[in-house]
């Protein structure tokens, strides 16, 4: 046995199928298939409205899809199948998929009226029951990591956001998630604190987490995506290496969105 | 001719102070009782399935709409004469209590209600992404930050309440109200009386004004702010003293994008 297969490396983490999504009238995700294999990072990019942060949302069923499928780790997500048609999971399920999977908002999403420290462990201890004095060691190993540990007793508030999203990535790290999926982390940030998050997400990459990341740091998808997609107007439009996508662009509207950002 | 004399033997009086004691008690027990109602009807409310929702609406235009003093004479008067099993169970107390309690609680429901969709989405989002279910979610992360919202009102209904318990004088229950009534009318000395029983109501009020501005003060994220918030102790400190100054305090705990 390899070293790739005896870690599962290679093992495929997120696969969806034909998704559709519509919202009223409008379809945000026309028949999209995504595959992510255990410790690739997946970029996703695109224009605003291209439908891309929607699928991110439907892979851990924040979403609810029309048509398709999702796997993560070979389990439909968010659905079971009762004579060959597809009915909503019952919450347990879904909450015990969600437990597994972190993400991460544009906003932060923190919990205000907790510190940073019990923003890490609320779920740990309520979700999972783990022990309170355990996941506090590892909420402070986390914080650590996330270089916060000394602000693990201030409130949310008091925090830059850059200090917020770190947190927030700890907090889905507690969870000791088999799949981290980003979306825009950094889009809500002074330029200035970008970079502070994005360093965490490189080391994360680096460790081999499995990640699926929508975003517009383009510098960040070349240096450490495996794979880059490319969507525009609810469609994958083109996808490969960060090379093939950002310097061999086969498609029009990609080599024209990749032109404009350049241009910023 | 108007007898300070009478105000001042009564002021003090035993008559009295029980009398105020029984409203005292009676508004305590019936704005708990509706503050229970109101959080389960707010939460069946905000719930997504309409068939506990519709329930609620109708509830609330009931209770809302109909005259808090009928209520209590239809409990007390009406229903025993429909239902003559329910005559030892219906007491001038029960009916007091139903009727105030289920009326507070279309109110309540309404003002918790607005405390659990002043809470930023994200909020319930976040808690479920990390596999929370809706009620470990609800308890934990929406319900906590909705209190903040819902406290303030809540003090301006319990004032109400204080108040709204004389409307049990009609059914003859022995609060400040119905005290002042009839032994003012047997010693002739009812404006003397009602005057006595407006001062208890004022003395009652202006209590729970102090009881209420310190809650709101212990709340106020100006001032949690500024007293440091580690220090802040005890249920009202650790629960509700949470937040940022007001101008930039977002439910979501993160600035506006771009900021």
């Amino acid at each position: 046995m390899s070293i790739e297969q005896s870690n599962g490396y290679g093992v495929e983490m997120v696969r969806a199928e034909q998704i559709v999504k519509r919202f009223g009238h409008l379809t945000v995700l026309n028949g999209v298939d995504l595959s992510v294999k255990r410790g690739q990072v997946v970029v996703i990019i695109g224009p605003s409205g291209s439908g891309k942060t929607t699928l991110l949302r439907c892979i851990n069923h924040l979403e609810k899809i029309d048509s398709g499928r999702i796997y993560i780790d070979g389990q439909l997500v968010g659905y079971r199948e009762v004579n060959g048609r597809l009915v909503e999971d019952r919450e347990a399920a879904i909450a015990h998929m969600r437990s597994q999977v972190g993400f991460v908002f544009q906003r932060f999403n923190l919990f205000p009226h907790k510190t940073a420290l019990e923003n890490v462990i609320e779920a740990p201890i309520y979700v999972l029951r783990q022990p309170r004095d355990e996941v506090t060691k590892r909420a402070m190993a986390l914080l650590t990591k996330v270089g916060l540990v000394e602000k693990a007793h201030v409130f949310p508030h008091k925090l830059s956001g850059g200090q917020q999203q770190r947190v927030a990535i700890a907090r889905s790290l507690a969870m000791n998630p088999k799949l981290m999926l980003f979306d825009e982390v950094t889009s809500a940030l002074d330029p200035e604190l970008v970079g502070e998050v994005l360093k965490v997400m490189r080391q994360l990459a680096e460790e081999g987490m499995t990640m699926v990341v929508v975003t517009h740091e383009m510098g960040f998808a070349r240096d450490v995506a495996d794979h880059v997609i490319f969507m525009d107007k609810a469609v994958i439009v083109e996808q490969g290496t960060p090379e093939q996508i950002f310097d061999h662009a086969e498609n029009e509207r990609t080599r024209t969105f990749l032109g404009m950002i350049r241009e910023e | 001719m108007f007898r300070w004399d009478v105000v001042g033997q009564n002021l003090f009086s035993q008559l009295f102070l029980n009398a105020a004691w029984t409203t005292l008690w009676i508004a305590v027990i019936a704005q708990t009782f509706g503050v229970i109602i109101g959080l389960f009807l707010a939460l069946m409310r905000v719930s997504r399935f309409p068939f506990l929702a519709w329930p609620v609406r109708f509830y609330v235009w009931l209770f809302r709409g109909s005259p808090v003093l009928v209520q209590i004479l239809i409990l007390y008067f009406g229903l025993p004469n429909v239902f003559p099993s329910l005559v030892t169970y219906i007491t001038v107390y029960s009916a007091t209590l139903i009727a105030l309690s289920l009326n507070e609680g279309a109110y309540m429901s309404e003002i918790i209600r607005a405390g659990i969709t002043s809470v930023d989405t994200g909020q319930m989002e976040a808690a479920k992404s990390l596999g929370m279910r809706y009620s470990l979610a609800m308890r934990r992360i929406i319900l906590p930050q909705a209190a903040r919202v819902i406290i303030p009102p809540l003090g301006n209904e319990f004032n109400n309440m204080l108040k709204t318990t004389s409307l049990a004088s009609v059914i003859g229950l022995f609060e400040l109200t119905y005290t002042a009534q009839v032994y003012g009318s047997q010693g002739f000395v009812i404006f003397e009386l009602l005057i006595v029983a407006t001062l208890y109501y004022l003395v009652l009020t202006t209590l729970w004004g102090y009881i209420q501005n310190w809650i709101e003060r212990r709340i106020d994220p100006d001032r949690a702010t500024k007293a440091g918030l580690r220090e802040q102790k005890g249920w009202t400190g650790r629960v509700l003293s949470f937040g940022s100054p007001r101008s930039d305090w977002t439910l979501g705990g993160g600035p506006p994008p771009g900021k």
